[in-house]
């Protein structure tokens, strides 16, 4: 029944000048993302909208389902196309829209037409109540209601007429590409994935980097880090994860320094490893899964500690989230069953019975100069040892 | 080098029961159902199949079921012998150290009713025969014990059990999950008293998704999969012709050279416990020399996590499991070693090596040259 879907934005419209750099991407990301969808669709910008029309047949739920996964659209309004011939037969149109759209027909309704081909006989102003009446006449349990209808009907006269009325959620956010690009710290837990993805939902592009830690973390604990990239780029488009062998960092730490602070002086070689391949690859800023408290490394103390490593800005979408929220969106963007899956991950492989919970930044820096002898050869090696994976 | 130590989790398959498989899928498709050609040709796989591996366990063609492997196996010989006699009594006997395929099946039927007795085990693994008489009641009305255990390799006095049970009352059936000891052992259920037998193709270098039941003919029990009546209505479904085939094939060149095979599988095992008995801190768990099974050997390598050498070893191509790999999976503790009352930390650093008949010497060195590097260098760094 649908041949076409009107895109709505909304924040993007009220960028200015730079209005139309943002409805490019919002373009070149609708495309992208019906390329998984069978049929050929035509994404294109018409006076200030944007339209996806169909060419060929397609799967309805397909086409929303890759839609809603868009960042930049606030909803998807499935249109009706029909040829103009006369306000009699569009009458008709609308009816049999109505009739199909709407089984049950005790509701509030108002005609909303824009007349964009100004030669056509009547105006909105006619149109609307034309149009109201034929469809109070046709079905007498429809009731108008002007100030809050439950359907908004909208008929726009163009070359063809567009006929449409439901509004299907989008995800919301800014397109892909418009806000610069930042560096993901991916571990296989629930937080991560959830960070990446509220951060691209601002238009961010992603990298990832992974610390994979053989013969302590298995195979299969970096085939879960892969899939869940995959999970996020659904979303986020096609990003590459960085996975750096830290086995031999960590070991190296876990010789020389207290046991109590191996947590949080690994942490703080992951953000200078992070930060190091974020600059090589024209990234702005770290995104990490971190939350207030969660965790013994998560205290406002152990956050100033990892922080201090890094000069590049750290994003921690989720600092002030519960765990129960953060849970509910990994639910809704497919990660949750994945990041549950029971593998060992180098943050808990060697991890003291009693972590320090309130690091002192001084103290820690004392103790990481008894890794002066070794450790700036063995990040270097990290770094050039490291494997990329394209996941799309 | 790769070194595939993990044969009791599955098996390379026979490039001869591979070939034979591929031309029965390409060319010879037929339903054995059906009533043209295609399908007699189809049905003789089939009937063939039945007789060689009746031939192997020396008892009726009659009696071979072919199923989808062991869990199904093992599944339908326990729920259908429960539903066929609960009658004439509803106790079960066990043991603690069964394949999840019988232990969660005893569960399942002690949700519906049935009493279910699980014998232990002693510090060995092996099961004895005095416990067992001592659980046999007047309502009992079936007996399952593994021939041989899949962690320890323990063999099970089965011949014993099956004259006991007899012995007490004959009407009890006695089930053998074989599914470790078949291709091992010469096994003749007529002989030991054993009604049931279990059986999968893919311990065995056959393909995986094919077993068989061997059900003695007296036995009473119930299918458990109802359909198209094929196999006597006993297991509906389509026969799986190619698998059938190829688990023909592999049994038939597995039983070729038993006995050579098998002193060799010895004398492989002997040498790797010796060689472990020499890396400090290393115990071997379960049966000695020729009291268990010939293809595993399961040792713990106290300190280190087993998890940790396992994906030490895979770095250097060496494949073993973790305990029991359908176990290790679900970061459960082992309920073999649990039963043989080892301590904690030892089961946390147990790994299991298990041959096939393509195992070498040269291997075995090999795997034993990567343990003594490995080894000291993970037990310097533990979990403090």
């Amino acid at each position: 029944m649908f041949q076409s879907f009107l895109i709505k934005y909304a924040e993007i419209g009220v960028k200015g000048k730079n209005r139309y750099l943002f409805e490019d991407a919002l373009v070149e990301q609708i495309r992208f993302a019906l390329k998984k969808v069978d049929g050929t669709f035509d994404v294109h910008k018409t006076s200030g909208r944007i339209y996806v029309d169909a060419k060929t047949e397609f799967d309805f739920d397909d086409v929303v389902a890759a839609l809603q996964k868009v960042f930049g659209i606030s909803g998807i309004c499935p249109v009706v196309f029909v040829e103009d011939k006369g306000f009699e037969q569009l009458g008709k149109d609308v009816i049999d829209y109505i009739d199909r759209t709407y089984p049950d027909k005790n509701i509030t309704f108002k005609v909303q037409a824009r007349r964009a081909r100004k030669n056509y006989p009547l105006d909105s102003t006619e149109i609307n109540r034309e149009l109201g009446a034929v469809l109070l006449e046709a079905f007498p349990e429809l009731k108008v209601d002007v100030h809050t209808p439950q359907v908004l009907l909208n008929v726009e006269i163009r070359e063809k007429i567009y006929i449409y009325s439901r509004i299907i959620p989008g995800p919301g956010g800014m397109p892909i590409g418009t806000s610069g690009k930042a560096m993901l710290l991916l571990s296989g837990g629930i937080d991560s994935p959830v960070a990446g993805y509220m951060i691209s939902k601002r238009g961010v592009k992603l990298e990832a980097v992974y610390f994979h830690a053989p013969p302590y973390t298995s195979e299969r604990a970096k085939q879960k880090v892969v899939d869940l990239a995959h999970y996020v780029a659904a979303y986020a488009g096609p990003m590459r994860l960085h996975v750096v062998n830290f086995t031999d960092i960590q070991l190296y730490i876990y010789e020389k320094c207290p046991h109590d602070e191996l947590t949080i002086i690994m942490r703080r070689y992951m953000m200078r490893i992070a930060e190091a391949i974020a600059n090589e690859t024209d990234c702005q800023g770290l995104v990490t899964g971190e939350s207030i408290g969660q965790v013994a490394s998560q205290t406002m103390q152990s956050l100033a500690c990892t922080n201090d490593v890094c000069t590049m800005p750290v994003y921690r979408p989720l600092i002030a989230f519960d765990k129960q929220d953060i849970v509910d969106i990994s639910e809704k963007i497919d990660t949750y069953e994945t990041s549950i899956q029971p593998y060992e991950d180098c943050c808990t492989i060697f991890v003291a019975k009693h972590p320090v919970t309130k690091p002192n930044v001084n103290v820690i820096r004392i103790h990481e100069q008894n890794l002066e002898e070794k450790i700036d050869d063995m990040v270097k090696e990290a770094l050039e040892s490291r494997e990329i994976i394209e996941v799309e | 080098m790769e070194v595939y130590l993990d044969n009791s989790a599955t098996t390379c398959t026979f490039t001869e029961a591979a070939d034979l498989m591929h031309e029965v899928m390409c060319k010879e498709y037929g339903n054995p159902s059906s009533m043209h050609m295609k399908g007699v040709e189809a049905e003789r796989y089939v009937s063939d199949a039945r007789k060689t591996l009746a031939g192997i366990l020396k008892v009726n063609e009659k009696e071979i079921f072919f199923t989808s492997g062991g869990t199904e196996s093992d599944n339908w010989a326990l729920i259908g012998t429960a539903m066929a006699n609960n009658r004439a009594g509803k106790h079960i006997i066990t043991t603690k150290v069964e394949h999840p395929a019988i232990l969660r099946t005893t569960e399942y039927l002690q949700s519906l009713g049935f009493e279910i007795t699980y014998l232990p085990v002693d510090e060995k693994g092996f099961v004895r025969i005095e416990d067992l008489e001592r659980a046999l009641r007047r309502d009992t009305i079936l007996v399952s014990m593994m021939y041989v255990n899949n962690e320890v390799g323990a063999k099970m006095p089965v011949e014993e059990a099956g004259a006991v049970i007899k012995r007490f009352n004959p009407s009890i059936v006695f089930h053998v999950d074989a599914v470790q000891g078949f291709g091992k052992f010469a096994i003749h259920p007529k002989k030991c008293g054993i009604d049931l037998l279990s059986v999968s193709g893919h311990k065995i270098h056959g393909p995986k998704g094919i077993g068989f039941l061997y059900i003695n003919e007296k036995v009473k029990i119930k299918p458990i999969h109802y359909g198209g009546g094929q196999q006597k209505g006993m297991r509906s479904g389509t026969e799986n012709v190619p698998g059938i085939a190829g688990l023909a094939k592999a049994s038939e060149l597995i039983y070729q050279s038993l006995s050579e095979d098998t002193d060799r599988l010895y004398s492989l095992r002997e040498m790797l416990v010796r060689e472990l008995q020499t890396i400090p801190d290393v115990m071997i768990n379960g049966p000695k020399g020729r009291e268990g099974a010939p293809h595993i050997v399961s040792a713990s390598f106290m300190g280190i996590r087993s998890e940790v050498l396992l994906h030490a070893l895979e770095d250097k191509g060496v494949y073993v499991s973790a305990g029991s790999a359908c176990a290790a999976k679900k970061h459960s503790t082992s309920e073999t070693l649990k039963a043989m009352h080892i301590p904690m930390e030892q089961m946390d650093s147990t790994l299991r090596f298990s041959f096939s008949i393509f195992t070498t010497t040269g291997e075995i060195e090999y795997t034993m040259k990567c343990l003594r590097e490995i080894v000291p260098m993970l037990r310097r760094y533990t979990r403090r």
